[in-house]
């Protein structure tokens, strides 16, 4: 029995299943992007705190919105499909027959759209890595997208197992455990390692760059809202893993200022024991007999400057003396 | 046959992998308000079990028994009163700023006697061994002795007195919300493995434990 015979059995004429579903897809979808994008886009991780953090998430939330019609249209075909084709007892066998073997116009609108959506998310992806100032992402030493502003605020993460401490070269290169960064700034992370590989992820500024020792990779926000910051390694890195976390804070500048100049100061009997600021240093690889050691390399640009204190390496060694 | 066969082997290598040492009790029976004394060792060589030359960290049990153990069972919101017997040769610190002391009482610890606050690694004996508790903002260094003494401790774990030792002291709150703080040794004693942070740098016993907050 052929197709139409078996429609002319049942009495009737094949309703338009495609017009159908497109028609019910692009109201479902009309009405659940928005839906989405106003109700819980504001929410989505890792919130706005930071430039790079409201980067990924304006990143996650175009990505969702471009995911949900897709998924939508298939539970959409899955649910017309198994309430309209379904087989009947007693019916007709629709397994079979010319349109079930192939159909070119439904294979290139696949072929068409899947391409269409695989390369928007390229595009789109490579755009929001590279416009702003890669994205809160780890760039190596030599960063080859960096912000345009000229007053950016360095500051070194040390990792080590198994925790993280932070030097403010501005500040004379005071090195403690505490994460302090001030608002409405353009913030500069240089993160290394004294021992194995880490990674520093500071969530909610959108900040995730790899620890390395002996090398300097930096990454790049800008601060717009106060609050906490959880930062956490997020490479294996051994027993203390797990715990190889701490809290920091994004406080308003002159906070921020006095922090930091307060503890330039309590700190500088420390300072002077530690080695002279550096981008990263090289560890002692044996471990219980001795330091870490500058590998003095000068400041990869000249950009970083801060309020008014501009960073050199012979001021930073000069600070650390 | 061949199951029960199985079955022994995984019991047994999971047994292996559980394995941990005692967990020395200082809140049973604790007074509520009044301070726990706590006194630790620190060898530069257990001098038996499995792994004899490794350093460890030793605890006295409240009973005055030295255990080779490095969990505890502190009491929540209490204060801790530390004493520790510091055994092991030192050496300057990977990183200085580990050299300070802080989150104890005063942010301050006592080396023989004297009140200190800060230990330069590069000077004297320099620093064996940290006790350490990160998520508790706590860190102490503990200053080496001269390991060509001629008193240096060369005899199995507990190292006894009258063998070259400093004695440091401290004290610290342990939080009121009760779970199990992890601490650690910042200084990379375990020589010979990788970044000097491996053997007894990653096994409980030896250069890290739990404490374990109860209420």
């Amino acid at each position: 029995m052929s197709d139409q015979q078996a429609t002319a059995s049942r009495g009737g004429t094949e309703p338009r299943h495609g017009l159908r579903l497109a028609v019910a897809w692009l109201v479902i979808s009309a009405i659940a992007d928005p839906l989405f994008w106003f109700a819980a886009g504001p929410h989505m991780p890792p919130g706005d705190m930071t430039t790079s953090a409201a980067g990924a998430q304006f990143d996650i939330n175009v990505l969702f919105m471009a995911a949900l019609p897709v998924t939508l249209g298939v539970w959409l075909y899955y649910g017309y499909a198994l309430v309209n084709w379904r087989a009947s007892k007693g019916g007709s066998d629709l397994i079979g027959g010319p349109s079930a073997r192939s159909n070119l116009k439904i294979q290139v609108a696949w072929i068409a759209s899947t391409t269409v959506v695989v390369l928007s998310a390229f595009v789109f992806g490579t755009f929001e890595l590279v416009i702003p100032a890669g994205a809160g992402g780890g760039e190596g030493p030599q960063p080859i997208w960096t912000p345009t502003s000229k007053t950016i605020l360095p500051i070194q993460v040390i990792a080590q197992q198994w925790k993280f401490t932070y030097r403010y070269p501005t500040f004379g290169g005071f090195e403690t455990d505490q994460l302090m960064v001030p608002n409405h700034t353009e913030i500069a992370f240089h993160v290394t390692s004294l021992d194995v590989i880490h990674d520093f992820w500071a969530y909610q500024l959108g900040v995730k760059a790899d620890a390395n020792p002996g090398q300097d990779n930096v990454a790049f926000t800008k601060t717009q809202a106060l609050g906490k910051v959880t930062v956490r390694c997020d490479e294996l890195c051994g027993i203390w893993h797990g715990a190889m976390y701490n809290y920091g804070h994004v406080v308003p500048e002159s906070t921020f200022q006095q922090w930091a100049t307060t503890n330039e100061a309590k700190l500088a009997s420390v300072t002077k024991l530690l080695p002279p600021f550096s981008w990263s240093y090289t560890p002692d690889a044996n471990g219980a007999d001795g330091g870490y050691y500058p590998d003095n390399r000068l400041p990869y640009s000249k950009v970083e400057v801060y309020g008014a204190a501009t960073v050199s390496a012979a001021q930073a060694v000069k600070a650390s003396s | 046959m061949l199951a029960v066969a199985v079955g022994l082997v995984v019991f047994v290598a999971m047994a292996y992998l559980r394995t941990e040492p005692p967990t020395v009790d200082f809140a049973t029976g604790h007074a509520a308000g009044q301070p726990v004394d706590m006194t630790l060792q620190t060898v530069g060589a257990i001098g038996n079990g499995p792994h004899s030359t490794w350093v460890s960290y030793m605890t006295k049990s409240p009973s005055g028994q030295w255990v080779h153990s490095t969990l505890w069972n502190l009491p929540a919101n209490t204060r801790i009163n530390v004493t520790i017997d510091e055994y092991d040769s030192g050496s300057p610190l990977r990183n200085p700023q580990i050299g300070q002391i802080y989150g104890t009482v005063g942010n301050a610890a006592t080396l023989n006697g004297k009140s200190i606050s800060l230990i330069d690694s590069t000077q004297g004996n320099g620093v064996a061994h940290t006790f350490s508790i990160p998520t508790l903002g706590i860190n102490v260094p503990l200053a080496g002795v001269n390991g060509s003494a001629k008193s240096f401790c060369s005899v199995a774990a507990p190292c006894p007195l009258s063998a070259e030792h400093n004695v440091i002291t401290f004290s610290f709150t342990t939080p009121s919300k009760t779970g199990q703080y992890p601490w650690q040794c910042f200084v990379p004693c375990g020589l010979g493995y990788l970044y000097g942070n491996g053997g007894p740098m990653q096994t409980f016993g030896y250069m890290d434990g739990f404490l374990k907050v109860v209420s």
